[in-house]
């Protein structure tokens, strides 16, 4: 048997036995997951308790982490679950929690601090939430409390809507060559700066809705080399507002992954607009936009939806500019809570380090979803 | 003697003429689409006659030595067209065109754009294609007519010739908003489309501030472009107001003409209003 037949024969026999290893003697996060038991540890320690917190919420074990909360008369188990999920749909609702962290902050004899870091797994990417627990000893274990943040109440009001939106008739099948069809939406790209990363060449912008009607956005850049062949092509995905209404303007960002700006002679830009049924509302106010410089550089404000009906999902895009007005870095952030008319929910845009001190000027854009209703 | 010889020369040259006017196998050089004609089959006795063309073939039983008749619409389709006379064992061939016939009867028009900013140099584009009864594009020259009229009353007219078929022009937008109607015209036929000029990018952005009660309340003048036009509804007015460093900011659709936003109120602020890439007043707010 050559060695390639000896590597192989090995392979399958050690994967059997980890199989028959891990089938007899499970670990207990294996059994948890498979249903068949609760993941639950010791609460002899502050950070036994909120780890074992953290695994019933992640099992989606409500009744049993309710029951285990030392703070539970101070709310029902519908709020609690409701302050993990949201109360109104949004990203939060359909999000799985995924993985978290647990840190001491403080302890004595009969209480301690820690923080526990959620990592939820939403539709648009990983959501990371933060809470610091208070964990207090009962008798010979350790309960935690649940800081609680009950969701706002509007108050019973009516907020006036000039409801606006477009809609579009397209030419039909039946008509002659000849006829015009409705004109697709005049788009421009207004800034376009590429930029050398460490994961490849990024293509960062700005474009403009210039006509009167809504528009569907989308850019593609390809790469030229300096022989004007093409090198490679892609467009932007997630970090732009893909609608745009008129005269609106929206940044974009387009990753060419392992890219040298060293090797690209041009870049050839492709926007990309097509008509689309719209609504103008809602109107949400970007307020208390801070620049915070590094470490832990970050654009931070809140969000206010002005309009009257909740937002399921608001995606915040942040353009970063030079001294010189020249666009150095776009950064986004999926706020996953529903925006309540009204009240204001704060969104935190993290800014690469390197990048924090050549920022001078931001703009913030908000493109937002409702369920039940169109973008 | 004189005389004579002229007869002769003429007869030679009538003969040369007619042979040029029919193929070898007596199809007339041209044919007009769809135009009924007939043909001389020399030889007596039965054949098969095959015409062969664009998109169009036609095979008929003839009796050689008479006359074949095709009535109207038999050939259609403006081309070269085969001709293959099969009879007996042998076979003979012969070619023709079919041509458009000379009488427009359609017409298609490509007007763009269907929408565009007032007061834009050549802006709009019409271009005609000239086609006979039965869709065949008419190559030789025909004179056209475009008119493009705004509701107000005012009329461009351009007039030009088709060449190979095809005729186009060019039109300025007017500076006044609205729904043009642009036409063209060969002969009795016209065929119109519809042009939206629409408001260009606003000018003279100006905001006024109120104070509504603990909130400060921003709201434009009606937006107009440079020509004094209405900006359209939905168009977005972004308010940006600049704190002590912190940075507050709404893109509002403009309704009704104008664009109105309620913001924070802080003595000291400085408040900015602009849309797209056009930049209005700026006002220190120190109530």
């Amino acid at each position: 048997m050559n060695k390639g037949g000896l590597l192989a024969a090995f392979l399958m026999a050690a994967t059997i036995a980890f199989v028959i290893i891990g089938t007899v003697w499970p670990g207990p996060a294996a059994v948890a997951y498979a249903g068949g038991g609760g993941l639950v540890g010791s609460s002899s320690t502050p950070e036994g308790a909120a780890t074992n917190l953290g695994n019933e919420i992640r099992s989606r074990d409500w009744d049993k982490a309710y029951a285990g909360l030392a703070n539970k008369a101070q709310f029902t188990e519908q709020e609690f679950i409701h302050d993990l999920t949201g109360y109104y749909p949004s990203l939060r609702s359909n999000a799985t929690l995924d993985n978290f962290e647990v840190f001491p902050l403080h302890s004595d004899n009969s209480e301690a601090q820690v923080r526990m870091k959620l990592f939820w797994s939403t539709v648009v990417g990983t959501s990371v939430s933060t809470r610091d627990l208070r964990i207090v000893r009962s008798g010979d274990h350790w309960a935690p409390e649940w800081p609680i943040v009950k969701e706002a109440v509007v108050p019973p009001q009516v907020i006036p809507v000039n409801y606006l939106r477009w809609d579009v008739v397209y030419r039909g099948p039946g008509d002659d060559w000849g006829v015009q069809d409705v004109e697709e939406p005049h788009v421009r790209i207004i800034d376009m700066n590429p930029v050398e990363r460490a994961d490849g060449v990024v293509i960062l912008g700005e474009i403009l809705n210039e006509d009167v009607v809504p528009a569907y956005v989308s850019v593609a850049a390809t790469l030229l080399s300096k022989s004007q062949a093409t090198i490679a092509t892609e467009g932007s995905f997630d970090k732009i507002s893909h609608l745009l209404l008129p005269k609106q303007v929206t940044p974009f960002f387009i990753l060419f992954p392992d890219a040298s700006l060293s090797d690209v002679g041009s870049v050839r830009m492709t926007p990309f607009s097509t008509l689309i049924p719209a609504s103008a509302d809602p109107v949400i106010e970007v307020d208390n936009e801070n620049l915070n410089p590094a470490p832990d550089a970050s654009l931070t404000g809140q969000l206010i939806n002005q309009s009257g009906r909740p937002v399921s999902v608001a995606h915040v895009l942040g353009t970063f500019y030079n001294k010189s007005g020249q666009v150095v870095w776009v950064a986004d952030e999926y706020v996953d809570r529903a925006l309540l008319p009204q009240t204001p929910v704060p969104f935190n845009i993290h800014i690469p380090e390197d990048l924090a001190k050549n920022i001078s000027s931001q703009r913030t854009v908000v493109a937002s979803y409702s369920f039940g209703g169109s973008i | 003697m004189r005389f004579v010889v002229l007869l002769a020369v003429l007869a030679v040259a009538s003969m040369d003429n007619a042979l040029a006017q029919v193929d070898s196998l007596g199809f007339p050089r041209t044919v007009q689409a769809g135009s009924a004609f007939s043909v001389q089959f020399e030889g007596n006795g039965q054949g098969t006659l095959y015409i062969v063309g664009p998109g169009q073939v036609l095979k008929r039983d003839v009796r050689l030595g008479e006359t074949t008749y095709f009535s109207a619409s038999s050939l259609c389709n403006a081309g070269h067209y085969l001709a293959v006379l099969s009879a007996g064992s042998s076979s003979s061939k012969g070619e023709f065109d079919v041509l458009p016939a000379s009488k427009p009867a359609d017409v298609s028009f490509l007007a763009k754009p269907s929408r565009l900013p007032v007061g834009l140099r050549n802006g709009i584009t019409g271009a005609v294609y000239v086609f006979d009864g039965y869709h065949n594009l008419i190559a030789s020259p025909m004179p056209v007519q475009f008119e493009l009229a705004n509701p107000s009353g005012g009329t461009q007219t351009r007039s030009t010739v088709t060449r190979y078929g095809a005729a186009w022009t060019e039109f300025d937008s007017t500076p006044q908003q609205g729904v043009d109607k642009f036409l063209a015209r060969i002969g009795d036929i016209t065929s119109s489309r519809i042009v939206r000029q629409v408001p260009g990018d606003p000018c003279g952005l100006k905001m006024s501030a109120t104070q509504a009660g603990e909130k400060l309340h921003l709201v434009t003048e009606p937006v107009r472009d440079c020509s004094g036009n209405s900006v359209p509804d939905g168009t977005i007015v972004t308010f940006t107001q600049t704190y002590r460093g912190a940075q507050s900011t709404v893109d509002v659709p403009l309704k009704r003409g104008i664009a109105e936003v309620e913001m924070p109120s802080h003595a000291g602020a400085t408040i900015s209003v602009a849309s797209g890439v056009v930049l209005g007043n700026q006002i220190q707010w120190e109530r």
